[in-house]
């Protein structure tokens, strides 16, 4: 099997999130089967400049439409921005390992994210929320730079309206009348109510957050085993070969790009790795 | 017949003349722009015969003496990863109609079947990794084509360069692995020593005859001593946890200085697999070529990562090459990458040296509080 | 829908990067297809001030009148592409700029001064105005060149080729004429984009494309010393092609001055 050749998909419907950031909703055109889990991610391409690494946020393939949020930044990612809908692309995947969502059953979930690395965790919130008997209480942090780096606002709104679900925001500049913390999300940890044996966490963002939020967790007595993060890296063949998403002996797009904290800790947040 | 047979020099085009009669692209060493480089060759007569090598840090010369010998020499700058994992190939192609619907074509991988004359043990060790990286884990269709249809002449080493270090890697000099055929070099002929059953086949068509005990040890003392004249040498063969421990060390800044940061040791070394991919279309847009190329962690697309570069600067750059290559290659596949061919020391154009460098680093005790 | 319409303009330089065009063969003839080409001299089309989607420029910003037609030249397209040496980085031109004597050197050179409206420095097109997109190289590679069309035509920033010309000569399996034969190379720290083109031919880079990314020119100065060159032959091979580049401009300068306080 050719692990490198992508499938055609065709986009079926475009959100905007914020001034650059949108979500393509994709429909492969051929009738190959297709599934992931959430925390994986494909290698979008767009024809003739080449692919990109993008998470997928839907909770599942069941409707046969992946959302892809992307942030135009760099000129792939730019590229894509331009598409409309009705716009072919090319598509292969899923790849990585995704979150432990089996594992983290019966348990109390903290999802901590940071800056606009919370697509990869809004996956597990769909998934969460589809299969919302087999979970316990669902803690979603978020924290953002400036409170207009906060996209989704209307879906954390909805989400904190939701039973057994609380939603806290951070952000370290805020609008006038921002009715979250201001300051850094970690400091949100001492509004939780912690039942350290119960509770999987999963983290999503900046390294030295993700640092900080695995060890102020564990310090309140979460095993170290039991927080997960997403990391990201240069991803080009996405399936270990390309070499360029290396950390330490980690190939991130195969090992990853979702961790057990203790397999990442010792190089997470050394500058250079 | 026995495991091994001796084949007088004037029948060695009898060894590329079977291959080739057996259906395989013979490719051996000749001398090309000043240096020993693998190409394709049909007559003995295009081997280097007489020729050696004097390498140093960031310094290969050739000179001619009057002897019989083709294989007198240490390594060139490449061996086998070229021909296995192409410096730049098309993995596939997309093409767009009219409507702006997409095609997506398969590059079908080359399946010719290679012979490769002259392959040392630091190559051999290089393949086993490259295997295991390329193969092991998921497969790749363009690497595993070639490799499927590669047939191996080792050649024991009896001349190291002065920037070789095999011995104390545990890699060289005698090849013991991942040959189809290894030949010692003697004067009057070949030592060959079959291994594998496509080794044999092929053997079983040479005008073999028996070796003696004296050419046996000729050739085995050949190979100690070209074990016991290198003087480089890694401090161990297991640098991980120590390189982990010291990424502060001042070294790294000191070699930064140094450092080109140019890839040249990572396009020469026989282990080094990372590339990087993109897209050639051709003007006009209606179809598009992904490729796949050699790309090196001492470059900037390497770190490249949305909005920031992981690897800004030469002294992030070196230290992830040294403690990937020396440490973190035993937690992805067992073993250090490193399989002490030398070509990075003597194809660096400032001649810095893994072995020195990587001595300086884990020497003593942890110095305390270094630069950043 | 409108064909894109492009416009190929030059200023002070030798026309040889425009030729990359003009030697693309059959790739000029299907670019002619592709798009509407309002204003290129060497091309027979003029229409200065036509508005296009790409302009590309060709040369340095030298003279007084060169400094009023950039600012028209950008005004009047959506993107702008610097073509060459030249126009990138000043190009041979900025050699005047280094002893900073353009006046002293004007009166000695041309019998009526009064005539020559030369800016004191000969300075890239970015000094300026805004630049989307430089290529580098004296000349140019069409190869490049095109490709990088191609990426404007889909509406897609092109890939800027930074890496060290090493790097392009590892995958072309050309020898090391620094390692075989001593020769200063500047490879090391010249970006990549020619394909590796001298050293193919056994002959040492010279940097013609400028600057790579992370250049180390302190450490290639020590090794080019260590080949025998004097400070004064050091200082040549950065100054030669890109000497306005600030990385080879204060490699250059720093053993330019050098080689003076030897004599």
């Amino acid at each position: 099997m050719n692990h490198y050749l992508p499938r055609e998909a065709q986009i079926v419907a475009r959100t905007e999130e914020s001034p650059n950031t949108f979500s393509l909703h994709l429909q492969l055109t051929d009738a190959a089967p297709y599934s992931f889990a959430p925390g994986q991610f494909n290698m979008l391409y767009l024809y003739g400049s080449g692919e990109v690494p993008i998470s997928i946020v839907s909770g599942s393939a069941e409707d046969g439409v992946l959302v892809h949020t992307i942030r135009a930044l760099g000129r792939i990612t730019k590229g894509l921005s331009a598409l409309r809908v009705g716009d072919r692309i090319g598509l292969r995947g899923p790849y990585g390992r995704g979150w432990p969502m089996r594992a983290a059953e019966e348990h109390d979930l903290i999802i901590v994210t940071g800056g606009l690395g919370c697509a990869p965790a809004v996956s597990i919130i769909h998934h969460v929320l589809m299969h919302r008997e087999r979970y316990g209480h669902l803690s979603i942090l978020q924290g953002v730079k400036h409170t207009d780096d906060l996209i989704w606002r209307e879906q954390y709104d909805a989400w904190a309206g939701l039973p057994d679900v609380e939603v806290l925001l951070a952000a370290d500049v805020a609008e006038p009348g921002w009715r979250g913390h201001v300051g850094l999300v970690t400091a949100l940890f001492d509004q939780l109510s912690l039942r350290a044996g119960q509770t999987v966490a999963m983290l999503c963002g900046p390294e030295l957050m993700m640092r900080a939020a695995a060890q102020d967790l564990h310090e309140r007595g979460l095993a170290a085993d039991a927080i997960h993060l997403s990391m990201e890296r240069n991803m080009q063949c996405a399936v270990g070969h390309c070499g360029h998403c290396q950390f330490g002996g980690h190939f991130v797009c195969r090992d990853g790009p979702v961790f057990a904290w203790p397999q990442v800790r010792e190089l997470l947040g050394v500058r250079g790795f | 017949m026995d495991d091994n047979g001796f084949l007088p020099r004037q029948a060695l085009q009898t060894l590329l003349d079977v291959l080739r009669r057996q259906g395989y692209r013979t490719i051996g060493p000749v001398v090309q722009d000043s240096v020993v480089q693998y190409r394709d060759i049909d007559a003995t007569d295009q081997l280097p015969s007489g020729w050696t090598d004097d390498q140093a840090p960031g310094r290969y010369r050739l000179t001619h003496v009057d002897s019989p010998r083709c294989f007198a020499w240490a390594t060139g700058a490449q061996a086998l990863k070229p021909h296995l994992f192409h410096a730049r190939e098309v993995l596939w192609s997309a093409r767009r109609d009219d409507t702006g619907r997409l095609a997506f074509s398969e590059q079908e991988p080359d399946v010719r079947r290679l012979a490769v004359i002259g392959a040392r043990a630091c190559d051999l060790a290089a393949l086993n990794l490259q295997d295991r990286h390329f193969l092991h884990t998921i497969n790749d269709p363009y690497y595993a084509a070639k490799r499927q249809g590669l047939f191996v002449v080792a050649v024991h080493c009896a001349y190291p360069a002065d920037t070789c270090f095999c011995a104390s890697t545990g890699d060289g000099p005698r090849a013991k692995q991942g040959f189809d055929l290894a030949l010692s070099e003697l004067d009057d002929g070949f030592i060959v020593e079959i291994g594998s059953e496509r080794g044999r086949a092929i053997a079983a068509q040479l005008p073999l005859l028996a070796t003696t005990g004296e050419q046996v040890r000729e050739a085995t003392d050949a190979i100690t001593e070209a074990a016991n004249r290198q003087f480089r040498q890694l401090p161990s063969t297991h640098l991980r946890d120590t390189l982990f421990s010291r990424l502060q060390h001042p070294r790294w800044d000191d070699v930064a200085a140094r450092c080109l940061a140019c890839g040249n040791c990572t396009s020469v070394c026989p282990t080094c697999f990372c590339h990087a991919e993109h897209d050639d279309v051709e003007l006009g847009g209606t179809a598009s070529r992904h490729l796949r190329e050699w790309d090196s962690c001492f470059s900037e697309g390497h770190g490249h990562l949305h909005g920031f570069n992981v690897r800004p600067n030469t002294h992030h750059r070196y230290r992830q090459w040294m403690t990937h290559k020396l440490g973190s290659w035993h937690d992805q596949y067992g073993r250090s990458g490193c399989v002490g061919c030398g070509r990075c020391i003597t194809w660096c154009p400032v001649g810095i040296d893994i072995t020195e460098e990587a001595n300086a680093i884990c020497a003593g005790d942890l110095p305390q509080e270094g630069s950043p | 829908m409108d064909k894109p319409s492009i416009a190929v303009h030059k200023f002070s330089s030798c026309d040889g990067c425009q030729l990359a065009f003009l030697n693309a063969g059959e790739d000029l003839l299907k670019l002619a297809g592709l798009v509407d080409i309002r204003h290129f001299l060497e091309a027979g089309v003029a229409d200065e001030y036509a508005r296009v989607d790409i302009a590309f420029v060709e040369g340095s910003v030298s003279t007084t009148d060169e400094l009023t037609r950039i600012q028209r030249v950008r005004g009047c397209s959506r993107y702008l592409v610097t073509l060459g040496a030249c126009a990138t980085a000043g190009g041979l031109q900025a050699l005047r700029n280094l002893d900073g004597s353009n006046t002293a050197w004007k009166h000695a050179v041309y019998a009526q001064p009064g005539f020559i409206h030369t800016l004191d420095q000969a300075e890239p097109v970015s000094a300026h105005v805004k630049v989307d997109f430089e290529l580098w190289g004296c000349p140019v590679n069409g190869r490049q060149v095109l490709a990088a069309v191609q990426q404007l035509l889909f509406g897609v920033a092109p890939l800027e080729q930074r890496d060290k010309v090493c790097m392009e000569c590892k995958r072309q399996h050309a020898t090391c004429v620094m390692v075989t034969e001593g020769r200063p190379c500047l490879g090391p720290v010249t970006r990549t984009g020619c394909g590796a083109l001298c050293p193919r031919f056994g002959r040492d880079c010279y940097a013609c494309f400028g600057p790579a990314e992370n250049p180390n020119t302190a450490a290639l100065s020590r090794r080019l010393e260590g080949l025998g060159l004097a400070p004064a032959d050091v200082a040549r091979r950065f100054l030669f092609i890109n000497s306005h580049a600030p990385a080879f401009n204060e490699a250059g300068r720093q053993h330019y001055r050098q080689g003076f306080s030897d004599d």
